[in-house]
């Protein structure tokens, strides 16, 4: 693998609500962990970072501790069974498929054999989150690395036995076979009444990506059938002897400041635990229906400060700049006097709403209570994250907070936060039972964070030979990400504006991509008219990128562009752009209804390219559905607030898209298997809010600049 | 206030116990432990809840439980007959239409439910019968394909 092409961690804490991680300190030595899970062998990877730390003579390790930075590993049982401890989690990305194709490859085992424990505190290492896209690049090929170093161990202890040259043998299949003695044996016989441990750094060699056999081609998902019948408990599924349901009392408006409260009603209704600490009030009882009943018994006043609405939200972003400093801006280069005298200036504004992530499977997360220790089932990206939150709010140590992720019902970035774990815990701890918190759809749309709001203005020149002469791209509040610039353009000035801001903001799916490349995109086009070129020309005249281009040409190729119309309503739009290593381009067909304003999505055809393949019919997945959650923000989805207030936190107020908005959608994936493979469930979503806005403007010469495009149909004056 | 104390669910007669008013989604999940009918929204507006009450498929958190009463009702746990999958879900699983799987066993019951009415639905009747289930991870196309190979498979058809 090559080294110099690895992906920066591109992420943005000041902005994100992430932290740095503290020193992470383990609760088991090697010794628990043969203990727990039987004699075999162990393989565990060490960061680069451990690494350093160990071959520097800095750290040391007793030999029954394991180090600090551990990023995965793996166990062998005797009976042949391959345990694999990761601290990332499955929120329908399909990771805990693509990590087991990862280990089977190296391995040489069977998928069946095959099992994942992710996100659980207690067993699995620390992990900062599973965010970012950044499971592929990183933990993909730790998990290849330590499989690769088991089946060696394997190899080693096979030659050993057999008293032969290691070099001679075979590994398939769970098997150690010597094809010229013909001697063969599972890994579990191998392995019978021994234990071994070994732990490795993070960059020995791997197999190369063209010689991959398992991993490069579709699988299955490996608990589908648990998911077709029923049978996954997901967090919300979760339940526990005595197990009761919580309930929160929440605030009149966002930052208010509780003044009275009066439980004397809740407190008579039988099974009923009434919590008030603080600024929380919450209830426990027997079923969802009667903790729903209790909170709404309970009548509390609160006292909040004026606060803005949607309709004057841009207006406040622009006036409430923080003094913080930006740290995503590149410093400005030359200065704009050079622009030719037969340039073309252009500039414009563009906004982004507010919008939420509406997983289907709202935050929950079930909390028990032993003594002071503190277990918790939730729904995260975050789930070290989370034992740190419950950790301080309830003064514990964190070795006494054990969290535990199953596979969840999505997030999109909406779930790094553990709300519904202190929630359920701090009614747990009074009810003295388990109790679990499932919020309700309301509440999912008003206590969870938004993707933010922004505003971007754009000034740009064109020279008359159609090159970029000069660019100036300032983003208020919608944050960092993306805010670059792929094409060659001599002076420009990036920067990221942060502001004061109305409502909990956060993480989503691309961040501030989707938003710097829906301005950034569209005001390509723009001056693409200007200057008479055609959309995709101005673009490939101005691009160096040769990853970037070839997206372009394969998008244009796959859709026929320049196509020509065919009906009034018909319009063609083009759009792309790079982002956490991954390079997409997408091309949008509309059909707009010129006498009702209607607009609809007919095509879209997205060529997208990550480096190497690792599961390209998850990849397809995760591209069309980023195609598909790109339209209802590109489209309608808005978030109206006013004075502290969601005004439509319900789904049929909130429009998402459904079946009849999906288009026909084509994925062309570009397979690089030279380059080490980059994460995908992000990047794939900034190209379609642009496509989509270009295609609007060539169907009806109407440019739109704010996202949601069409959240009443288009009005043409 | 009218109780409720036993329902038929899966073909098998369950006892509960609950107020008729309650909302059948939540006896089903706290009561019979069939949580494999999801809560998504309670406005009947996701489709997560869908159950089938004498094949034809309700959203359970609008449905009071007394609807229920005395009706058959069939959850997503209920399809599999003696460890063999319903081809609905069979073909969901080769279709591979799901990435969280949270709305699936909504849309796999809301298949079912049109697949007993129209045996050869167009893509434009799936699209109607399939338009009150959200799915957020995008998973439309496949879903459409999955219920098109159930019906070619449940017609004794090859996929």
């Amino acid at each position: 693998m090559n080294e110099h092409a690895s992906v920066p961690l591109s992420i943005e804490p000041e902005r994100y609500e992430f932290r740095e991680a503290r020193a992470y300190v383990f609760e088991l030595t090697r010794r628990d962990l043969f203990k727990f899970l039987g004699a075999g062998a162990l393989v565990l990877c060490a960061t680069p970072k451990a690494t350093a730390l160990q071959e520097s003579g800095r750290e040391q390790h007793r030999n029954e501790s394991l180090p600090k930075e551990i990023g995965a590993w793996l166990h062998i049982g005797e009976d042949g069974k391959v345990t694999v401890f990761t601290g990332k989690v499955e929120v329908g990305q399909n990771i805990r498929t693509s990590l087991t194709q990862a280990v089977a490859e190296e391995l040489h085992v069977p998928v069946a054999q095959i099992e994942m424990i992710m996100g659980d505190t207690l067993l699995t290492p620390f992990d900062m989150g599973t965010f970012g896209s950044r499971t592929t690049p990183t933990m993909n090929l730790q998990l290849r690395k330590v499989s690769a170093t088991a089946c060696d161990l394997l190899k080693d202890i096979a030659a050993k036995i057999w008293n032969v040259e290691v070099n001679r043998l075979v590994a398939a299949n769970g098997k150690i076979t010597d094809p010229a003695s013909k001697s063969s044996a599972t890994y579990g016989e191998l392995l019978k009444g021994r234990e071994f441990a070994q732990l490795i750094p993070d960059q020995d060699p791997l197999l190369p990506p063209t010689d991959w056999k398992i991993a490069g081609k579709p699988l299955a998902k490996v608990d589908g059938r648990d998911f077709v019948t029923g049978a996954h408990k997901f967090p919300s599924d979760q339940k526990r002897p005595g197990m009761l349901y919580g309930k929160v009392v929440r605030a009149s408006k966002f930052q208010a400041k509780l003044t009275s409260a009066d439980s004397s009603v809740a407190e008579k209704m039988p099974g009923v635990v009434v919590v008030r600490d603080g600024e929380f009030i919450g209830v426990a009882a027997p079923s969802e229906e009667l903790a729903t009943r209790a909170a709404a018994a309970i009548k509390t006043e609160w006292d909040a400060e004026p606060q803005p609405s949607s309709k004057t939200v841009f207006d406040y972003l622009r006036k409430n700049p923080e003094a913080r400093e930006n740290k995503t801006a590149l410093p400005p280069q030359n200065s704009p006097a050079k622009i030719g005298g037969g340039s073309q200036q252009h500039s414009a504004t563009y906004t982004v709403a507010y919008i939420a992530h509406t997983p289907l499977e709202p935050r929950a997360a079930l909390a028990e209570w032993d003594a002071d220790k503190l277990t918790v089932w939730t729904g995260t990206q975050r789930p070290f994250g989370v034992r740190e939150e419950l950790a301080s709010a309830f003064h514990i140590p964190q070795e006494n907070v054990h969290v535990l992720m199953p596979d969840t019902g999505s997030g999109y970035g909406g779930k790094h936060t553990g709300e519904t774990a202190i929630e359920a815990a701090r009614l747990a701890r009074a009810a003295k039972k388990p109790v679990k918190v499932i919020w309700t759809r309301k509440e999912e749309f008003t206590w969870a964070y938004f993707r933010p709001a922004g505003v971007i203005d754009i000034r740009a020149a064109v020279g008359s030979d159609g090159k970029l002469e000069f660019w100036e791209f300032t983003n208020f509040n919608s944050g960092g990400s993306g805010l670059n610039s792929p094409y060659a353009i001599e002076v420009r000035t990036e920067k990221f504006q942060p502001t004061k801001y109305p409502l909990r903001q956060g993480s989503y799916r691309g961040l501030a991509a989707t938003a710097n490349h829906f301005a950034r995109e569209s005001f390509m086009d723009e001056l693409a008219h200007q200057a008479k070129i055609d959309p995709l020309e101005f673009r490939l005249k101005n691009l160096k990128d040769d990853r970037l281009r070839a997206v372009f040409e394969a998008a244009a190729k796959k859709f026929g562009w320049p196509a020509a119309k065919k009906s009034s309503g018909q319009g063609f739009g083009i759009a792309g752009g790079v982002e956490k290593g991954g390079y997409v381009a997408t091309c949008a067909e509309v059909a707009v209804d010129k006498s009702t304003g209607s607009v609809r999505v007919v095509r879209v055809v997205t060529a997208f390219e990550c480096g190497a393949i690792v599961n390209p019919d998850g990849l397809r997945n995760q591209v069309e559905g980023s195609n598909i959650m790109g339209l209802g923000g590109a489209l309608f989805e808005t978030i109206e607030f006013e004075d502290g207030r969601i005004l439509n936190a319900a789904f049929s107020k909130y429009r998402v898209p459904r079946f009849k908005d999906v288009p026909a959608i084509e994925t062309v994936l570009v397979d690089r298997k030279d380059i080490p493979s980059a994460g995908a469930g992000e990047t794939p979503i900034v190209g379609v809010a642009p496509a989509i806005g270009n295609a609007i403007f060539d169907a009806t010469s109407v440019r739109l600049r704010s996202l949601p495009m069409v959240p009443d149909g288009l009005k043409l004056s | 206030m009218a109780r409720v104390s036993s329902l038929l669910v899966n073909g098998v007669a369950r006892k509960v116990d609950a107020d008729s008013q309650s909302s059948l989604l939540s006896v089903l999940r706290e009561q019979l432990d069939l949580t494999g009918t999801k809560y998504g929204c309670g406005e009947g507006q996701c489709g997560a809840c869908t159950v089938l009450i004498d094949g034809v498929p309700r959203r359970s958190c609008l449905t009071p439980l007394g609807d229920g009463d005395g009706k058959s009702i069939t959850t997503i746990e209920g399809l599999a007959k003696d460890g063999h999958l319903h081809p609905v879900q069979e073909a969901f699983l080769a279709e591979e239409a799901m990435q969280c799987a949270y709305c699936t066993s909504g849309m796999i019951m809301s298949a079912v439910g049109l697949l007993r009415t129209d045996a050869n639905p167009t893509q434009s009747k799936i699209k109607d019968a399939l338009e009150g289930n959200i799915c957020r991870c995008g998973t439309h196309p496949r879903i459409i394909a999955a219920v098109q190979r159930a019906a070619r498979t449940m017609k004794g058809g090859t996929p």
